[in-house]
């Protein structure tokens, strides 16, 4: 069906997407130069990227800190990184948080994202309609290992254009890839919503608010726009992408990716010659942003240095920055921050808390799936605060939240249903 | 009419607790993270006493009803004790990161006190404990369905949603008077907390006898919200203050 094909598009493009998003560079706190502080986008870490469609996946989380001329010691930037880290990682639970619950809203009204069909994308080739446990899970572990190497490979092509820089394949790439999403996955969506509740609707209709939809949401993530629109664009489409892997992904094979693809991460991200370390250490020789069309920027976005524009990329989250760049210089002298969490982060998280709705009655799950993703992230900025440097984002909230899912499941539901059943209260 | 007993009983479960979040911890980052917390403290004491229940449960026989009901009960009792070790354990996390807050804090002193983070933390333990209560309950109430046809109370909903505020209510009340005892090491005050907490749920043991269990629980409640009251720090001066300065306002504007 084409669904398959599309999906490869979408794979293909995303991937381009996610590769072009960068880990967190390393500190500068080290290497603070407060001449060179309106020249140049020093001290500068980048988040990180993220991930799509199946296909490649990295997460990871980074804080972007520039710091006026002449400010105090590192004694006083500690103090500083960890009393607005509270307020960032608020600025990243809000949009996780909406995320989540645009998934799990879907999940439980719109039955199109539970209901499996047998189709299966082609990274996950191996069917779970067998009889036996073993061959099951046999199934599962080699549809990960093929998506898995399928993103790598992904990965490893991604920088290699970047180290080549065919910026324009990138370009290219990136934005056929949300052109994908955000037209013809969210015709499918609306399409079944309206479905969902039998509400009478007309081509014509359709066309105006898809093409108003995906024009706006172009413009918004690839050129200028408000900042909350292009935050809003970005927790549609990953809500988007995560249904989409909801619903094509088979069951077991899911919870082995999830796991798989955060240890991916951990290595692709922390080891010397992992790809996105690369990645990160090619833009940081050459001095350049690296492409930030789909990472999360939190609200206090801001892009110190993006006024050099030699640089290929366009993007909203450029432009906004400057926009703010002008007023921010002169009314806020001191330390601006913004921290980015990727897209695939996002994703795989909203996959998590969405398997979870999805299966069963129990809301329970969800919420716990949910609580221990956010504390999950809560700890990896902690982490962050503390080490000042690229980390992944998905290790820590992916295994604290597979960890309560399989056990809410399996020992509290039981519990939960035997008390609610006496009206017993503990 | 399912979704008149939907609302009703979410907003009499969940009500007051929302406005208290909403008034007061939305605002503030860190008490965002404490509460999440808090929650997640909770959620980990309900694991590890579902794990114990449920290996009790699967070790002894499936058949026989009055086993599995002792085994249910003492998996309550278990769970409380549990909830309230977490509570302590919390308490000593929370105040070994307000002593880091303070040590990089400009001002000598952290930007937040121990009974805010008391007040925070239960309040994250109250919350928690009430939606695992209710909402699988409020999800059922929606769809279609004969309340008590097998002979069962006509006032499940409603009732499982008064006992769930209870719940919320009590728990923010405990942690603030569990923390302040842990400070001020007072011993007694937390083993009365425990107590109370096992009276209460052992109260709960006696549904679907509404009578005997939902009116003392609401007098353990006021009486714990009093206590809460006075441990931090209120007083009855403060409260004819309170009333005296809005006349004040009143009649000045």
């Amino acid at each position: 069906m084409n669904t398959s094909d599309s999906e490869e598009d979408a794979c293909n493009e995303r991937t381009a997407l996610v590769q072009s998003e960068s880990p967190s560079l390393p500190s500068y706190t080290r290497q603070n130069d407060p001449q060179h502080s309106t020249t140049e986008p020093k001290r500068r870490r980048h988040a990180n990227s993220d991930s799509e469609a199946g296909c490649v996946t990295h997460g990871g989380v980074g804080t972007a800190t520039e710091r006026e001329p002449g400010h105090g010691p590192d004694g006083e930037d500690e103090e500083l990184t960890l009393k607005y880290g509270a307020k960032h990682v608020i600025m990243l639970f809000v949009p996780v948080t909406l995320c989540m619950v645009v998934v799990v809203a879907t999940i439980k009204s719109v039955s199109f994202y539970t209901e499996k069909n047998g189709q299966q994308l082609i990274y996950t080739p191996f069917t779970e309609d067998t009889n036996s446990v073993g061959q099951r899970l046999l199934n599962s572990v080699l549809n990960t290992i093929i998506m898995i190497s399928v993103i790598v490979v992904m990965t490893i092509f991604l920088v290699l254009l970047y180290k080549y820089r065919c910026y324009k394949f990138i370009h290219g790439w990136l934005i056929l890839s949300s052109l994908m999403l955000l037209f013809w996955f969210s015709y499918m969506y609306l399409g079944e919503v309206f479905k969902t509740y039998n509400v009478a609707m007309d081509y014509p209709t359709v066309a105006m608010i898809i093409w108003n939809f995906g024009a706006v949401g172009m413009i918004c993530i690839h050129w200028k726009g408000p900042l909350q629109l292009q935050q809003a664009y970005l927790i549609v489409i990953s809500a988007l992408m995560a249904l989409v892997f909801i619903k094509y992904l088979p069951e077991w094979s899911a919870w082995v990716i999830l796991g798989a693809i955060s240890v991916y991460d951990l290595i692709a991200v922390l080891c010397p010659k992992g790809p996105l370390r690369m990645l990160v250490e090619t833009a940081q020789e050459r001095n350049e942003p690296i492409f930030p069309a789909l990472i999360y920027s939190s609200a206090m976005v801001w892009m110190v240095g993006m006024a050099n524009p030699s640089q290929a990329s366009d993007t909203a989250d450029r432009s906004a920055g400057r926009y703010w760049h002008r007023y921010c210089l002169r009314i806020s002298p001191l330390i601006r921050r913004r921290v980015k969490l990727g897209l695939g982060d996002f994703i795989f998280y909203s996959v998590l808390v969405g398997k979870a709705a999805a299966t069963g009655e129990d809301w329970n799950t969800t919420l716990a799936c949910f609580v221990a993703i956010l504390i999950g992230l809560c700890l990896t900025l902690l982490l962050l605060a503390i080490f000042k440097k690229a980390l992944p984002a998905l290790p820590i909230s992916i295994t604290f939240g597979l960890v309560f899912y399989f056990s809410t499941d399996n020992l509290v539901r039981p519990f939960m249903d035997n008390l609610a059943a006496h009206q017993y209260y503990i | 009419m399912t979704a008149a007993v939907f609302f009703g009983c979410a907003f009499i479960a969940f009500g007051p607790a929302f406005a208290l979040f909403i008034f007061t911890i939305a605002r503030d980052p860190l008490r965002v993270i404490i509460f999440i917390a808090g929650a997640f403290f909770w959620l980990l004491s309900l694991l590890l006493s579902s794990l114990v229940w449920f290996i009790a449960m699967k070790a002894s026989n499936a058949e026989d009803t009055k086993v599995q009901k002792g085994l249910l009960i003492f998996g309550v009792m278990f769970s409380v004790l549990i909830q309230e070790v977490f509570r302590f354990a919390y308490y000593r996390l929370l105040r070994k990161a307000n002593e880091g807050l303070a040590a990089i804090s400009d001002e000598e002193t952290s930007p937040i006190s121990v009974r805010q983070m008391a007040y925070v933390a239960g309040l994250g333990f109250g919350i928690i404990s009430g939606a695992f209560s209710m909402i699988n309950i409020l999800s059922d109430s929606l769809g279609p369905g004969t309340v008590g046809i097998f002979g069962d109370s006509q006032y499940y909903f409603i009732t499982s949603a008064l006992m769930t505020l209870a719940i919320t209510l009590l728990h923010t009340f405990w942690g603030v008077v569990f923390f302040e005892g842990c400070e001020k090491s007072r011993w007694w005050v937390i083993a009365v907390v425990v107590c109370l907490h096992l009276l209460v749920s052992g109260l709960s043991l006696l549904n679907p006898l509404y009578e005997g269990s939902l009116p003392p629980v609401y007098a353990v409640t006021v009486l714990m919200a009093v206590w809460a009251f006075f441990s931090s720090g209120g007083s009855l001066h403060n409260l004819s203050l309170l009333f005296t300065s809005k006349r004040s306002e009143v009649e000045s504007s």
